[in-house]
């Protein structure tokens, strides 16, 4: 392919002929306009007063303030980590093109990362003190991945398989920072809220409906009748009750059926059900990418002489889980979004935290502003996940050729 | 041991299938020491040590959650003075937010011990075989009205016959507009909407002529327009909305408590009781013997803190939690506070409004 200049690549996209040129001024006026009015909006019309004063309450709810430093050691904990693994990944050799410590995807990463850290708690105007702790955090990051790419490989490699361990670890260690224990002042659930809430119940969902959907949908192929038409009739049950249905048959009814004291925290509750109702879907995303394997894959493993369940787990499951990224992902997603249901069982998520900043009649009618911000908060999130999985896509398709398009 | 706590299970689980007994399955003695009180409630909630208190948390000026963490409106300080009255002082009610639509189930199944959720008593609310609910004194005189532009010339309901007007779909609001149009005979056009915001959002871009639901909340919301004075109330009342906090049916001295801890507060106003001046009054009345009433008030003489199975000073709490009725209402929803609501009805019964405490006797 000839490199051709930016201009004459533009020209070539969008001006190719008569119709293209008024379908391409069109749009890019309208683009443009819907541009400026939002951008005069958020500048001049837009009251920012109503996040700056609920920056907190949407960021961890009722969070007691002089506990709020285990948050932010969490914070950090999970900033240092991601940088350490991070950095490792890039360290790794791969097989589809040479070694390169920072390529240009990270630089833009790192940009995006500073630029986000400087300008958002300068934007929202935020104490000196918690703008400082932001640009400490995402100078370890940015620190940490420094670090790892250059004098990852000098670790010695038994060592370095076991660094994805610090990840549930240090999700054990996230709950015991929130909730207490060990020594800490307990917090009791009803006090966390906004988007640290809506975090704990989606990762917390998300980490347990993926082994609980992998077995269902083995379940739903064994050969064993009571196996199969269990996880059956459970998939088949769940899938055919809305989610809020089933949040508040766990808010309301498990208090009559359950003596005072034997039914969890509503909070726990509601992350089980959010949990159990994804295992389902995640479990149908998995049955997918199983039918998509080739009978004689699990045959040939078998007649090698491997017993069925290492068969199942070093042949087959690699290769469906493989398939089933992409649905599986998307449930993942869509349950990050689907914890805004919460609010409506009277949960202070995210969504119930800015309904309630709402009704505050300091910020009557300022509604667009804080679903603005929500809708941002959102957008962050998925993408990242989103992110996330192409690149885990990319690494784990052996046949893949880098960017051959442009 | 287990084999115990699963027996106890089993005869829960059949008392919360007969519904009343739901709350005796937890019971372990007398809410009031040695007054004879028999409260499974209130002995639960002194064994827990906090209140729990079901609101809507998404209320203007009733029930909603400050820039501090901490909650605010007229039903948070109805259950603060409630939590204060059984518990003294240090703010120890856990909040809880219920939709409408869980409310009562939240209630009947002892998730929230007291709802305090500008709830409208109605007969089928009340009665046993209703929701069966206990209710506790009106906290808010509340009613449906209409809103329409100042400019529009409307000043009665017959004015609108034809047009458009805005409501929120399948609430109460609803139902009562089309009541009072059908009996005048005067042919409308309801727009409905599944959300507030949606109504207020259709009335203002001049989708209908008139919007309709409760008064304090159109209130409340023409306050963030850019120019309210452009938009009028119009006088007629469409319906009654007494808002009231409410109780279980199964726990009679709970109800009892609740009550009076609320007509404290009323009588507190009547007497010129304040969060500021209650200390001054209880040194006053402890001075003088000849003030029988405010002493017996106070709780500094006779037993009506005992008869109720409370502490004898339960009205001199809740005042100092959150002062008197007039202070709470001024301060979240009157002049104290962005809405601006006028007292109306709301006034006592000796300004000639319907706020009225029977006589501490």
């Amino acid at each position: 392919m000839v490199r051709q200049g930016p201009l004459r690549h533009l020209r070539r996209e969008l001006f190719a002929s008569r119709l293209d040129g008024l379908i391409s001024v069109g749009l890019i006026t309208a683009m443009a306009f819907l541009g400026l009015a939002l951008l005069r909006w958020a500048v001049v019309q837009a009251q920012w007063a109503v996040i700056q004063a609920n920056s907190t309450l949407l960021a961890v709810g009722r969070y007691p303030l002089d506990q709020q430093w285990r948050l932010w050691l969490l914070t950090t904990l999970l900033a240092l980590a991601s940088g350490l693994s991070w950095g490792l990944l890039r360290g790794l050799p791969r097989p589809d093109h040479p070694l390169r410590l920072w390529p240009r995807h990270d630089r833009i990463a790192v940009v995006l990362l500073v630029g986000l850290a400087v300008v958002l708690p300068l934007l929202l105007q935020l104490s000196l003190n918690i703008q400082m702790r932001w640009w400490c955090i995402t100078g370890l990051l940015v620190l940490c991945r420094w670090a790892a790419g250059r004098w990852g490989q000098a670790i010695p490699r038994p060592w370095r398989r076991w660094v994805p361990v610090i990840w549930p670890l240090l999700y054990g260690a996230g709950l015991v920072l929130i909730s207490g224990g060990l020594g800490l002042v307990r917090v009791a659930p009803s006090a966390w809220g906004g988007l640290l809430l809506t975090l704990l119940q989606a990762s917390f969902a998300i980490l347990l409906c993926f082994p609980l959907g992998v077995g269902l949908a083995l379940g739903r192929r064994s050969a064993l009748p009571l196996l199969r038409w269990g996880s059956v009739l459970y998939i088949e049950f769940i899938r055919g009750a809305p989610l809020i249905t089933l949040l508040f048959l766990g808010q309301n009814i498990l208090g009559f059926l359950l003596p005072g004291g034997l039914a969890p925290d509503r909070v726990w509750r509601a992350a089980w059900i959010l949990t159990f109702f994804a295992a389902a879907y995640v479990a149908e995303a998995v049955r997918s990418g199983l039918a998509a394997i080739p009978a004689g894959q699990l045959e040939a493993a078998r007649s090698l002489g491997l017993p069925l369940p290492q068969a199942l787990i070093h042949v087959v499951l690699p290769q469906a889980l493989k398939v089933a990224l992409p649905a599986i992902v998307g449930q993942f997603i869509s349950l990050l979004q689907d914890t805004t249901l919460l609010s409506l069982i009277g949960l202070l998520d995210l969504l119930g935290t800015a309904r309630t900043v709402m009704a505050n009649p300091a910020y009557l009618g300022k509604n667009a502003e804080v679903y603005l911000v929500l809708a941002v908060l959102f957008w962050c999130c998925c993408a990242a996940l989103g992110l996330g999985s192409r690149a885990l896509e990319t690494r784990l398709n052996p046949n893949h050729q880098p960017a051959a398009s442009r | 041991m287990p084999l115990q706590r699963w027996l106890k299970a089993g005869w829960s689980l059949v008392g919360a299938l007969t519904l009343s007994g739901s709350l005796a399955g937890c019971a372990d003695g007398d809410g009031g020491r040695g007054s004879g009180v028999q409260s499974p409630k209130m002995a639960m909630i002194k064994a827990r040590g906090s209140l729990i208190c079901g609101t809507d948390g998404k209320l203007p000026g009733f029930g909603f959650l400050g820039s501090d963490g901490r909650y605010a409106g007229l039903d948070a300080d109805t259950c603060r003075a409630v939590a204060a009255a059984l518990l003294g002082p240090g703010d120890k009610v856990e909040f809880r937010d219920l939709n409408p639509s869980e409310r009562f189930a939240a209630l009947s199944s002892g998730e929230v011990d007291l709802l305090a959720r500008n709830t409208t008593m109605t007969l089928s609310r009340d009665a046993a075989g209703g929701n069966g609910l206990s209710f506790a004194p009106t906290t808010f005189y509340d009613g449906q009205a209409v809103m329409v532009p100042a400019a529009s010339g409307i000043r009665q309901l017959k004015d609108l016959a034809g047009k458009p007007i805005c409501v929120p779909g399948g609430t109460t609001s609803e139902l009562n507009l089309a009541d009072r149009m059908r009996e005048q005979g005067i042919p409308f056009t309801p727009l409905k909407f599944q959300t507030l915001d949606q109504v207020y959002a259709a009335y203002r871009s001049g989708r209908c002529a008139a919007v309709s639901t409760d008064r304090s909340q159109m209130a409340a919301q023409r306050s963030t327009f850019p120019k309210p004075e452009e938009h009028t109330l119009l006088p007629m009342v469409l319906s009654k909305e007494p808002l009231t906090p409410a109780t279980v049916n199964a726990d009679p001295a709970w109800a009892d408590a609740v009550r009076w801890t609320l007509y404290g507060l009323m009588q507190a106003e009547e007497m010129g009781v304040t969060q500021a001046n209650v200390e001054a009054k209880v040194v006053e009345a402890k001075a003088n013997p000849r003030k029988a009433e405010l002493r017996r008030f106070l709780g500094i003489d006779g037993d009506f803190g005992r008869q109720l199975g409370l502490p004898a000073d339960f009205v001199v709490q809740a005042i100092r939690a959150v002062g008197n009725y007039g202070e709470i209402f001024e301060r979240n929803v009157g002049q104290g506070s962005k809405l601006k609501l006028e007292r109306g009805d709301n006034r006592l019964w000796t300004q000639g409004g319907l706020i009225y405490s029977p006589p501490f006797r």
